[in-house]
């Protein structure tokens, strides 16, 4: 739903030719009045969290980043965040492959199970996943307060990312051409690796940044399940939360400096994959 | 868009179909089912218990209170800065256009710190200022609409830009040159053809305010019935081992998201109508 840019190729071709004009007086002032309220509300508190990480100097930020719970944490993050979504690179395009390929009474409403992740509070996310997966779970099978947690709860957030992404393309994408390689001998796996592939890429790859970009930064959803437990399932923004907790606010914005280099990096990716989509299409 | 005939099902298409049903029955379906049960285990008595405290209904409140800001503020800025995005161009378009999506991606607790940095009372770069005019922002309600704003911001202008794109300036400029002004081009021509994105994106924003956790948390401290929304309560209540409280009030926020999503599922125009 949201979370995605939609990467076709043919939605760009569609696109009427563009006949903007150039501000005017009113427009202008528009302009003027969104610029300043985006500058007060993101922009600005978030380049204070880049002049504060660099206001201690190299030494704060090197020390904060190599202190043992906090490089413990910041492996956790990114090792979790990495497997989730290679999980989600193999089952998001599975799924979207179902949604779009395969007919079936009831497909509406997997579309909204897909969009329960994005819309549900992060921190009923944690509870529900607790209720399967804790304690008292009916099968028996408690992850809580274990690494695993933590992958099961960043698995659930980022759900909706690669299905979204790579559903448009594949609505786009006409059967016909498969039908085509396989009438003239090409295997099911040939076709996959020289026509599905090829043309899902970066979709796929779109999707992943957005759930590691998504799965790094999570916290709601892991309050109540991974326990926090320092230097096993704490994770980065656990940590953050914890130095501001004790006001180090440094120490906090250096570890938030680095979630927000891989968000913008996310994005600048994103960009870029859906301009070569464009010119190709 | 691609053909959709029926195509032969293979035994591949069912293995297909099953992986995909059980891992979204594991992963959401089942869980989230738990919560109804959880909460209606034994009748209305949870959600009765939860509505009638206190922490619980000032909690809801607030929540509702933040939400209708965040979204109004939202919707405003979202419409205009839509259509400066597609009717003008301007140096630093392209930027501004990704730089609206850096919300979605940035960590809650980043969002939180972030604001605590600018409007923190006693060191925030405006927090002081603010404050000796009288308007507290950091642990208190506009400090969270603030924050609520934040991680919403980007929800209507990402469903209003590519309708606004696709139906192009041809109706507006046509109304324009017969003698309509701006506010009447936009209110009889633009606004009626983005009303469902518009909608849709409302919606959306709604659903994320509602559920905000992190950047509510540290900007409004967590304080019992002054700066604690529905969400926090969820966190407060389970760890005080009054868990049927905190599935009753989980329950009511994920009805709402999945209303949400209902509705909008029901309102987006069909990708792939069956049977074409």
């Amino acid at each position: 739903m949201t979370t995605t840019t939609t990467l076709t190729a043919g939605a760009t071709r569609r696109r009427r030719p563009r006949s903007a004009t150039s501000l005017t007086r009113s427009s202008g002032l528009g302009l003027g009045i969104a610029l300043t309220w985006f500058s007060l509300l993101v922009l600005i508190p978030l380049g204070l969290i880049v002049i504060q990480s660099a206001d201690g100097g190299w030494h704060t930020f090197h020390d904060t980043i190599t202190s043992p719970q906090t490089a413990s944490a910041l492996r956790l993050t990114i090792l979790q965040a990495f497997y989730v979504t290679v999980v989600n690179v193999v089952f998001g395009t599975l799924i979207a492959w179902v949604l779009v390929r395969d007919e079936f009474p009831g497909k509406r409403l997997l579309e909204v199970i897909i969009d329960i992740p994005f819309a549900l509070p992060t921190i009923v996310a944690g509870l529900v996943l607790l209720s399967l997966y804790g304690p008292k779970s009916p099968i028996g099978l408690n992850v809580a307060n274990t690494e695993r947690s933590v992958f099961l709860a960043l698995l659930f957030v980022t759900l909706p990312f690669v299905v979204r992404t790579v559903e448009p393309v594949l609505i786009e994408l006409d059967p016909e051409v498969e039908e085509a390689a396989a009438s003239l001998g090409a295997s099911r796996f040939t076709i996959l690796r020289r026509i599905l592939l090829p043309a899902l890429a970066p979709a796929i790859t779109a999707g992943a940044a957005l759930a590691f970009a998504r799965g790094i930064s999570e916290y709601g959803s892991l309050v109540l399940l991974s326990g926090n437990l320092p230097n096993h399932t704490e994770v980065a923004s656990v940590r953050i939360l914890t130095y501001i907790e004790n006001g180090d606010k440094a120490g906090a914005a250096s570890i938030a400096v680095i979630l927000l280099a891989v968000a913008l990096a996310a994005i600048l990716l994103l960009q870029l994959l859906t301009r070569a989509v464009a010119k190709r299409g | 868009m691609a053909s959709h005939r029926v195509r032969p099902k293979t035994a591949g298409t069912y293995v297909r179909r099953g992986i995909v049903l059980t891992y979204l029955f594991l992963l959401v379906v089942w869980p989230v089912s738990l919560i109804a049960q959880h909460t209606f285990g034994n009748g209305f008595g949870n959600l009765h218990t939860a509505l009638t405290d206190p922490a619980v209904t000032s909690a809801l409140r607030l929540t509702i209170y933040v939400s209708i800001w965040a979204v109004a503020i939202n919707t405003v800025f979202g419409v205009g800065i839509s259509l400066l995005l597609t009717r003008y161009t301007f140096p630093g378009r392209s930027i501004l256009s990704a730089l609206i999506d850096l919300p979605l991606s940035v960590s809650p607790v980043v969002v939180g710190l972030a604001l605590l940095l600018a409007y923190g009372g006693t060191n925030g770069l405006f927090g002081p200022a603010l404050n000796s005019a009288g308007f507290q922002v950091a642990f208190a309600t506009p400090g969270i609409v603030l924050a609520t704003t934040f991680v919403s911001l980007p929800l209507v202008i990402r469903e209003l830009v590519p309708v606004l794109t696709e139906i192009g300036t041809d109706q507006e400029q046509a109304a324009r040159s017969l003698g309509a002004g701006p506010w009447q081009t936009f209110r009889r021509i633009t606004l009626p053809s983005i009303r469902w994105a518009l909608v849709y994106g409302v919606v959306l924003s709604l659903a994320r305010s509602l559920g905000e956790f992190g950047a509510v948390k540290i900007i409004g401290g967590n304080i019992a019935q002054q700066t604690q929304t529905a969400t926090l309560v969820v966190e407060q209540k389970y760890q005080d081992f009054e868990q049927p409280t905190a599935y009753a009030t989980s329950f009511l926020l994920a009805l709402i998201a999945v209303a949400a999503l209902v509705v909008v599922t029901v309102l987006r125009p069909k990708e792939n109508p069956d049977g074409d």
